[in-house]
């Protein structure tokens, strides 16, 4: 029994996306696409615990979703071609896929920019990944009505505004995916901020893997799987047994994931896109002592590529390690010039680290203090005053 | 499908006027296309007149139905394929550079 509904799981997890993907382009109807992909699922619990799991369980699922659709598209007298295609339809294949892969076209779809980022994202949860409105609601904190409504409204939007089920070519095509990757940046911060749900962090990380066999030639997009690994490869050793947050020199390297910093090595290009610069400077950080020079030129790029004031509160950091302290308030000052960063909880701390290292021990504190009370989470806020009171106790 | 294009102006224009296509071209080359089913440049909104019926008396006000700061200056009605076709016809026309544009799918398209 309890095999079984893993074995359903991991199908769904699987072949949800090509399931439903294949559906849209034949019917054009995604909630009958996703009704029938449900049902398919419900059918498995059913039969699976006593039949035994089948020897395809993705195929499996395709074809009774298949034939749920036929049977509701036959009762409802739909053209004729739509009956012939969907007849034809044979179980997903795993493995290398072709540009034309229905999932590519979903993804392109729920991501498309006439939809509001907070649609993309949670669209792309509920259709390609297939994880529960219930689940997608309770991550960005509406009931689980307002994230129905929300899907209907995105569902409905596509319809009637006409955006079409298409991967764009040429120019239109590097034109929109960087709002492909950024749905799935969003996603996977979601999943890894302190207080998210860790479980969009690997739906993330998925998502990921298949765009970037679909899209081999798009350095940007093996760039982003590559920074999620890093990222993630640290799950297990960013808290204490405690549960406090620990900074980068502190965590145990031994509880990191090897094999996920092994393949994000591996895939990382040697490019200039504001994802593989990313990359690169995660990478950086996996190596037994930083080459802080180095990071800080990676940021200097990234910097240039996209002058976001984070992404110069970053470079300031790195500088800071880099050269000098003084170097990196200095940069700092300038990224928090026209007050961008007024307030932000880790430009507050970013200076009060600064400060630290520069041997103003009680002006660090105040400032360990002030992040703290501005830190979002729980255990971010715990983790900036122990910082504060280490250096107290120093004092003495 | 159809589309309405609503070309409106926008407190802030881009500033490079050197980029800014050119409405002739636009006009003829959607015409051309067969893309461009309609369309037309508006009197401003003070030459408006709003209208309703309530209690079965008629009501009539002077001025647009909603005062903004952006104004409808002009429509087209287009003909495209799906909304990414809209959106580069809507790209190269002069009001979603100096303006904006909204694109309205018809009710029955």
């Amino acid at each position: 029994m309890a095999d079984a509904r893993v074995a359903v799981a991991e199908a769904v997890a699987d072949s949800h996306g090509r399931i439903v993907a294949a559906l849209i382009r034949i019917t054009g109807d995604w909630d009958l696409a996703e009704d029938c992909a449900q049902e398919a699922v419900t059918v498995a619990l059913e039969r699976w615990p006593s039949d035994g799991v089948p020897a395809n369980p993705g195929g499996w699922l395709m074809t009774v979703a298949r034939n749920r659709a036929l049977d509701v598209l036959r009762r409802a007298t739909i053209e004729r071609r739509k009956l012939a295609d969907l007849a034809v339809l044979t179980d997903p294949s795993p493995g290398p896929a072709p540009a034309s892969d229905d999932r590519l076209r979903l993804i392109f779809t729920c991501c498309h920019p006439a939809l509001s980022l907070e649609a993309r994202v949670a669209l792309t949860l509920r259709t390609v990944a297939g994880v529960p409105t219930a689940d997608i609601a309770r991550a960005f904190l509406v009931t689980e009505s307002t994230m129905t409504r929300r899907l209907t409204r995105a569902k409905a939007k596509i319809a009637q505004a006409g955006i079409p089920y298409r991967v764009p070519s040429g120019s239109a095509l590097a034109e929109r995916l960087p709002g492909v990757l950024a749905v799935l940046y969003l996603l996977f911060t979601r999943g890894y901020d302190s207080d998210g749900e860790p479980a969009f962090a690997t739906e993330a990380i998925r998502l990921a893997r298949l765009l970037a066999a679909l899209m081999p030639g798009e350095p940007e997009v093996s760039a982003l799987l590559a920074l999620f690994l890093l990222q993630h490869s640290r799950r297990d050793a960013r808290r204490d047994a405690d549960g406090n947050l620990l900074t980068l020199d502190r965590q145990d390297r031994a509880r990191w994931d090897h094999d996920a910093i092994a393949e994000a090595l591996r895939i990382l290009p040697d490019a200039d896109g504001p994802y593989a610069l990313q990359a690169r400077i995660a990478a950086c950080h996996t190596a037994e002592a930083t080459d802080w020079p180095r990071v800080a030129a990676l940021y200097d790029r990234l910097a240039e590529v996209v002058p976001s004031p984070v992404v110069r509160l970053n470079r300031a950091v790195a500088h800071g390690y880099a050269h000098s302290p003084a170097d990196g308030l200095r940069l700092l000052a300038a990224a928090r010039a026209g007050g961008a960063l007024d307030d932000y909880p880790l430009a507050v701390a970013a200076e009060a680290d600064l400060t630290a290292r520069a041997g103003d021990r009680e002006g660090a504190v105040a400032l360990f203090e002030r992040a703290a009370a501005l830190a979002p989470s729980y255990a971010e806020r715990r983790a900036l005053l122990t910082r504060a009171e280490d250096l107290s106790r120093e004092d003495d | 499908m159809k589309y309405l294009m609503f070309v409106c102006t926008d407190t802030e224009p881009e500033t490079d006027e050197s980029q800014v296509p050119d409405i002739e071209k636009w006009v003829a080359d959607n015409d051309a296309a067969g893309r461009r089913v309609d369309g037309d440049r508006l009197a401003p909104p003070t030459a408006a007149t709003t209208v309703r019926v309530r209690g079965g008396q008629l009501l009539l006000s002077d001025g647009p139905f909603a005062e903004t700061k952006e104004v409808i200056v002009g429509y087209d009605v287009l003909e495209c394929a799906d909304l990414d076709e809209a959106i580069e016809v809507a790209r190269a026309h002069p009001m979603a550079w100096n303006g904006r544009i909204e694109l309205r799918p018809f009710f029955s398209a």
